[in-house]
Formats: C-alpha cells, structure tokens, sequence
C-alpha cells in the first residue's frame, strides 16, 4: 500500500472517529425526541476550549478534561431542562429553530467567556509523529482512536445491556408503550442530552491538539456530524458510527488525490447522492406508512 | 364490461406473501364487499387497487384502461376514490376545505392562473365551495362546515373522508373499514349512506369487519384469507360457505 | 365567510401598501433606508420559502444558496461577459430556476430531515464552489457588482431602490396569497396535511413539491441578484448554512402558513441584529435568546399568535 494512501487513511479514519462521535450525540437525542439538536456542534466547541481553560488555572491535563466533559455535560442538562423541555410539544420545525437559537447563543456566549482567537491543546503524549509503513502518524490520532473504540465500546454496553440504556432504546421504538412501561421519557430525554454532551465535549478535547480549538469550530463539526449521522440512517447508532467513519475517509481521499479546495464539496456530494438513492440513509429504518 | 378487474394480483414484503395470485371482476353499480380475517390482506388488495402499492405480480384494470404500476394520483384521476382506515384528514384545514380540496380534479388551475387571480376563479371557488356544502349535508356534517377538523369527533372525521372522497366525483369508491370504531347508530347511518351512494350511482366497495352492515348492504361478497380468495358470491350464499365460516370461527362452528 | 376572508386579505395588503407608502416618512437617514430595504429584500425570499415551508409542509436549510447563485449569475453575466443588467438579472434567475427544477426532482423524493440534510448539503456545495471557482467569482472576497440601469441610467440611492423593493414586495405579496387562496394552494395545504390522501384525490404530490420549490428558488435568486446589484458587493458568505437558518428563521418565527408572516418575520429579524450593533459583543448572545424566547413561549410563530388573541371563539 502506498505511503501517501496510508497517510490519507489515517488521517481520514481520525476524522471520523470524530465525526462518529458527533454523529452519536445526534442519533442518542433524536432516538429519544425526533429533535434535531443544531447545538451539537457547540457541545464539541465547549469541550476543548474549557479544557484550555481549565489548563490555564492550573489544572493537570487528565483533570483538565474531566471538568470540560462536565461543564459541557451540565451546559446539556441545561438546553434540555431550559428550553426543549418547555417546547416539548412544538412541532419538529419549531424545535429546531429553538436548537438554533441555542447554539448561536452558546457561540455568543465562548466569544464573551472566551475569546475569537485559536487555541491549542498540548497533545496527550507528545507530538513526535511515528512512522508506519512510510507514512506519518500523530500519536494524538492513536489517542482519538484509541479513546472512541472505548467509548463505543461503553456505549454498546450501556444500550445493550443496561436496565436504563434498553429503557431508552425502548423509549427511541416507541414513545408511548415506553411510557405505559413506566419509563419516564422526561428523564431518558435529560440522559440524552446529558450523555450528548459528555461525547461532544470528548470529541471536542480529542481533537483540539490536532486541529485547535476556537469559540466557532462547532459550526463546521456539528454539520458534518449531522451529515454522518443522516449518512448512516438518523436513529441508527451504528450507522452515525458508520457514517462518520465513511466521511471522515471521503474528505480525506478526496483532499488527497482530487482537490484540497473542495475537499467539504466532496463529502456533501458524496451524502447527497447517497440520500437520492437510499432514501433513508445507509443502515436507516425503511419506515413504510401504514395506511 | 366490468368496472374494475384484477388478474393474478400479488404483492409480497420481503418474503411475506400479503396478497396472492387475486383475480376478481367488479360490475358497475354494485356495492362489493371484501371481507376476512385481520390479516388476510384486505388494505394490502385496497391499497393495490389504488395505487399505493406497486403489486409484485398481476395486472388491474378499470374498464378498457391498464392501470398497473402507475402512480396514486393517476389512479385517481381515473375515477377511483377511497377513504381510510387510519383517518387521513386534512387536519389543517376546515371541514369544508377539506372536502373542497378533494374537488381537486374537476378544477385545472395552473400556477400563473393562481398566482395572477384570473377572472373566473372567483366563480369556480364559489362553485366549489357549494358543492362542497352540498356533500356535507349528503353525509350529515352541514354544520361542522366552517369548523376546524382537528376538533371534531371521530364518527364526524370518517363522515367527512367519505364526503372529502365523494367531491372527486369517483365512479368507484372504496370505503376502508368505515364502521371501524363507530356506535350502532352510526353505523347504521354509514349503512344508509351506503344505500345512497349505491342509489346515485357510485360503484362501491367496501372493506369492512361488522358482518351485519356487510351482510346488509352488499350486492357481493369476496372473502379473503391468508391472501388468497377464499370465496366469492352474493351475500347470502358466502355466509353460508363452510370454508368461510371455518376461517371465521374455526371447524367447530363449521360444524354446528 | 368570503367576505370575512377578503376581507382580512385585503385589509392585510392595504396595510403592507400603506406601511410601504409611509415608511418613509420615518426614514431619517441613508442608513435606515438601507435597512428598510434590506428587509424588503429579505422578506420577498421569505415570502417564496414560507410557501415552501409553511403551506407545502417542505423544509429547505439551502435556499441562502439560491439567492448567492442569482447574485452571482448577474454580477458575472455583468462584470466578465459585459451583459447589460437587465438582461443579466432575467438570466441569472432563470438558471437558477432550472437548477433548482433539475436538483428539486430527485431530493423532493426525501422527506423531514432527510430533505433537510440534502437541501443543506446543496446550500454548502454552492457556497464552496462559490469561494473556490475564484476565477469567475473572484474567490472568498468575492466580487464587485456594478449598479442597475435602467434606460441607460444608473439606478442609485437609497430612496430609488426603497420605492423598487417596496413595489416588487407587494406585487410579491399579492402572487402569493392569490396562490394560497386558489385551488392550488388548497392543494399544497392538502399535501401538507397528509400526502397519501392528496394523492387519492389525484394531488400530483412530486410535481406540486416541486413547482412551488422552483418558485421559491426563482424567488431567491430575483433578491439575491436585486441586493448584489444594490450592495455592490457580492460574497460566498450570503449562500452560507448560517444565512440559509436566518431565512427559515425569519420564516418560522413570523408564523409558518402565513404570507404576512414571513413579512413580519423578515422585518423583525432583519433590523433586530441593526438595533443590536451598539451592544456589538452581545449581539449574537441577544440574537440566540430571543430566537429561543419567542420560540419556546409563541411556538406557532408571531402572527398566528397575535392573530388566535384577536379570534372570536367559535362555538365549543
């Protein structure tokens, strides 16, 4: 295998463990409440620059991070008690009008808190690349990796064999039966956000030190995790992980060998033509209408 | 020449034969019923003749024109008009835009016309909306008729789907399980309706479980089972054909 | 009940002309023209996405994309190819009217959020190729547009531009309610309110979905290149996701279904963030919380709200 195509799958397979992980955060809270939460992004946005924050009191890097996935696991909690909560039973446009609004108040809020300019993160275990077959590996990309298997992993785990994580899928299948089972929907929907949150921000603090971070750079993410996440069929968890995985890889072959200028172009064409012909994304539910 | 014909109608899901290997003919101005069990393939045959489902094997036909494999919309431009089993209201509009609109077909109306406000529509909307009053009072609904359809009551809304169905002029109307939910009472009303459909011309078929409303008002029977054809006939001699009344209640009360 | 009807019709118009022919007179400055004629501008595309949005019950998170392409088109027709203005505005609409006609027909087939996704996807393309094809759009900057000529005067000013925009609004205004009001638009509202049973009653779904999505891409595209030729500027940025939002916004919150509405919408989220340049810092934190308020508490938009206050009830 050539070096440079090596290099061109590591770099994309580390873009989309990312984009998987923000895929995630949108198909958890869609499971549970059909919103689409346009904040997503911000989540991500939130994580690394207070990890860069929370360096600058003084904080060990480990610490560091901990506190981001918390601050950002509480900022969730927020959007969800303060603002979806009370829209519940808002059409599905109105909510996502209300996300909106949210992440551009999240933005408003990272330039006040913060600032406009760029910010590094130190990268977990040094930033001497390591050679691989002729290409070039960051060690931070192992980390990304690394780090979203195991979070996968826990993921699969809590869905599948939790009491609570099936509660929830069961709340994603059917709204009502879930209810009439006991199942409170208020709480699996502030679990959603909750652990939505604690993804963005992981996925956020892992990529900081490859791309730095900056008070905007949810715009960007939370699109393409939402494009990875309709990609691999909305409300799949396997798919945003595929989806994901697959952009994150488009972007990278097309930067690579067609044209870095329209490396974004490639990657919406690409979903683009997937949903002209698979309508409901790759690993989507073919919901047929019962009339 | 029969109103709507079906030879070697199929329709599988992934495996799932819902519908098999259907052949039926249905003559002008009768009122037809289909009956069988849940899960015989009542709404999978209403849905094939309406277009909603592309049959997997067969061919339909109204009159001398094949419509197999085209579009709903298409079918109903033909004539053939339907109400539903899980009430399809237009549930942002008013009773009487309800049924305005499902004057559709007998009012071309193009963007630029639209758009522009061309004389004449201001009469055709008035027109429209008479006749759509007319329909309403034929069902018994005259007083819903600026009301809000969101608000009205279950027995109302499958009034106003038949009137909604009705205002295509449609020379077959397929009634999904109307009775569905409904009191004695009005079940009796729909049975009269039916009767005055069936008086004015309208060919009829009806998917329905009440036996009695069946049993009552249809000229003929096809019964369906495990999406086959399992009999057909007048009213009288279906119920009294030992396989349907074995589909039904089982050998036993074949037997009795 | 038609008279009832015509009659909060045409009160609406009269209204819209009479704030139209009095503006003005609260107009001190070019700098309040300018805003008052960004939110014609504005309001005319809201005008075209509510009938998308509101009445066919589709969702577009792109259409930003159509206005950038209709600016652009006339701004390159002009400046490169040397087309005199008149024609290059007619032009550039219409190639984005048969843009939108040949991408409409495959992704109008997607529904909720799948159709939101393609028609944001299509709105990033744009924007992209807008910023890298720099060769004809003069790249990331973008590009200079010269002023529109009519009979071979420059139309310039504040005011001659005012009196333009304001006309095409109502003209835009008046094609609109004509189509919700005719038969056509019961049969959107009826595709809206469920597909399979405007089908029944021979509702074309995909070709209806798909006129009104061309005609609220033409109508884009006509403000696109209107503001590129009164800004004088054109960049990549008026296609973007974030302006694609502010429209469906702007839709939204004046109240879906209704033509008045997106006026108001237009209006109101236009001149907000004017308002909100003193507070320069907080702006987009001020933006974010009233688009959240008034969402929460009015879900159903502005006008619909107020206009449900004023409804006399109807009998229970």
């Amino acid at each position: 295998m050539s070096a440079q195509l090596l290099q061109v799958l590591f770099a994309g397979l580390t873009a989309g463990a990312i984009y998987a992980l923000v895929a995630l955060g949108f198909s958890i809270i869609y499971n549970s409440s059909q919103v689409i939460n346009f904040a997503q992004g911000e989540f991500v946005m939130i994580g690394g620059m207070a990890t860069v924050s929370f360096l600058h009191l003084g904080l060990p890097l480990p610490l560091a991070a901990l506190a981001a996935v918390a601050a950002t696991t509480l900022v969730a909690l927020a959007l969800d008690k303060l603002a979806v909560e009370r829209a519940r039973n808002a059409s599905v446009v109105t909510l996502i009008i209300i996300t909106i609004g949210a992440s551009i108040l999240l933005r408003g809020l990272a330039s006040l808190v913060w600032d406009k300019n760029i910010h590094a993160l130190p990268a977990f275990s040094g930033d001497k690349p390591i050679s691989v077959g002729g290409a070039t590996l960051l060690p931070q990309s192992l980390w990304v990796l690394g780090v979203s298997l195991a979070v996968l992993a826990a993921l699969w785990w809590f869905f599948n064999r939790t009491l609570y994580g099936k509660a929830m899928l069961a709340t994603s299948h059917n709204r009502l039966a879930a209810q009439l089972a006991g199942i409170s929907v208020r709480r699996v929907l502030l679990v959603s956000f909750g652990l939505s949150g604690a993804l963005g921000a992981l996925a956020g603090i892992l990529v900081a030190p490859i791309t730095f971070t900056a008070w905007d750079v949810g715009v960007m993410l939370g699109l393409k995790g939402f494009a990875a996440a309709i990609l691999g069929g909305l409300g799949s968890g396997p798919g945003a992980v595929l989806g994901g995985l697959l952009l994150g890889l488009a972007e990278a072959l097309a930067a690579g060998y067609v044209s870095s200028a329209y490396k974004d172009v490639i990657a919406f064409v690409i979903i683009l033509a997937v949903l002209v012909l698979m309508p409901g994304g790759l690993l989507g539910r073919r919901a047929a209408e019962r009339v | 020449m029969s109103l709507l014909r079906a030879e070697g109608l199929s329709k599988e899901f992934g495996g799932v034969h819902a519908v098999q290997a259907l052949e039926f003919a249905i003559q002008p101005g009768v009122v037809f019923s289909i009956i069988g069990p849940n899960g015989a393939g009542k709404t999978t045959l209403l849905n094939l003749i309406t277009g909603i489902y592309r049959p997997s094997a067969g061919r339909i036909w109204l009159e001398e024109r094949e419509l197999t494999g085209l579009a709903p919309h298409r079918f109903a431009a033909a004539g053939i008009g339907r109400t539903f089993q899980n009430l399809q209201i237009f549930f942002n509009m008013s009773a009487l835009e309800n049924v305005m609109a499902g004057r559709y077909l007998h009012e071309r109306c193009g963007l630029a016309a639209a758009m522009l406000r061309l004389p004449g529509l201001a009469r055709a909307e008035r027109a429209c909306r008479d006749e759509a009053r007319e329909l309403l009072a034929l069902v018994g609904l005259e007083r819903y008729a600026e009301e809000a359809s969101e608000g009205m009551p279950y027995g109302a809304l499958k009034r106003l789907e038949i009137a909604r169905a009705l205002a295509a002029r449609p020379r077959l109307l397929l009634l999904d399980e109307p009775a569905a939910g409904l009191n004695p009472t009005e079940t009796q009303e729909i049975d009269r309706l039916i009767q005055r459909l069936a008086a004015r011309g309208v060919t009829v078929v009806l998917v329905e479980h009440n036996m009695r409303l069946v049993m009552g008002v249809s000229d003929r029977v096809l019964v369906l089972d495990y999406g086959r054809k399992l009999a057909e006939g007048d009213a009288e001699s279906v119920r009294r054909d030992p396989r349907v009344i074995e589909a039904y209640l089982g050998a036993e009360a074949r037997d009795a | 009940m038609l008279a009832r009807l015509g009659a909060a019709r045409s009160g609406g118009l009269l209204a819209l002309a009479l704030a139209v022919a009095l503006l003005p007179l609260a107009l001190g400055n070019q700098y309040l023209y300018d805003v008052a004629i960004l939110v014609g501008l504005n309001a005319i595309v809201c005008v075209g996405l509510n009938l998308l949005i509101g009445y066919a019950g589709q969702i577009s998170l792109g259409h930003a994309g159509f206005f950038a392409l209709g600016g652009y088109g006339s701004a390159i027709l002009a400046v490169r190819y040397g087309w005199p203005p008149l024609a290059t505005l007619p032009v550039s609409v219409g190639s984005v009217t048969l843009l939108a006609f040949l991408i409409g027909r495959p992704i109008l087939r997607l529904k909720g959020h799948y159709l939101a996704m393609a028609t944001l996807g299509l709105g990033v393309i744009i924007t992209v190729v807008l910023a890298t094809a720099d060769r004809f759009t003069g790249g990331p900057d973008g590009m200079s547009v010269p002023p529109l000529a009519l009979f071979g005067r420059a139309l310039a000013g504040e005011r001659a531009w005012y009196w333009l925009v304001g006309a095409l609004l109502l003209a835009c205004v008046w094609l609109a309610l004509n189509l919700v009001e005719s038969p056509r638009g019961r049969a959107l509202r009826a595709l809206h309110g469920s597909e399979v049973a405007a089908e029944m009653i021979g509702i074309d779904s995909a070709r209806h979905k798909l006129a009104v999505f061309v005609l609220s891409a033409g109508l884009a595209a006509a403000a696109g290149g209107l503001t590129a030729h009164y800004s004088g500027f054109i960049t990549p940025s008026q296609g973007s996701f974030l302006r694609s939002i502010e429209l469906v916004t702007m839709v939204v919150f004046g109240g879906m279904a209704s033509t008045f509405g997106a006026v108001v919408g237009a209006a109101v989220l236009t001149t907000l963030p004017q308002l909100l340049t003193p507070l320069k810092d907080y702006e987009m934190v001020v933006f974010g919380a009233v688009m959240m308020f008034t969402m929460i508490f009015m879900p159903r938009g502005i006008v619909p709200t107020l206009a449900a206050l004023f409804k006399p009830r109807t009998r229970g």
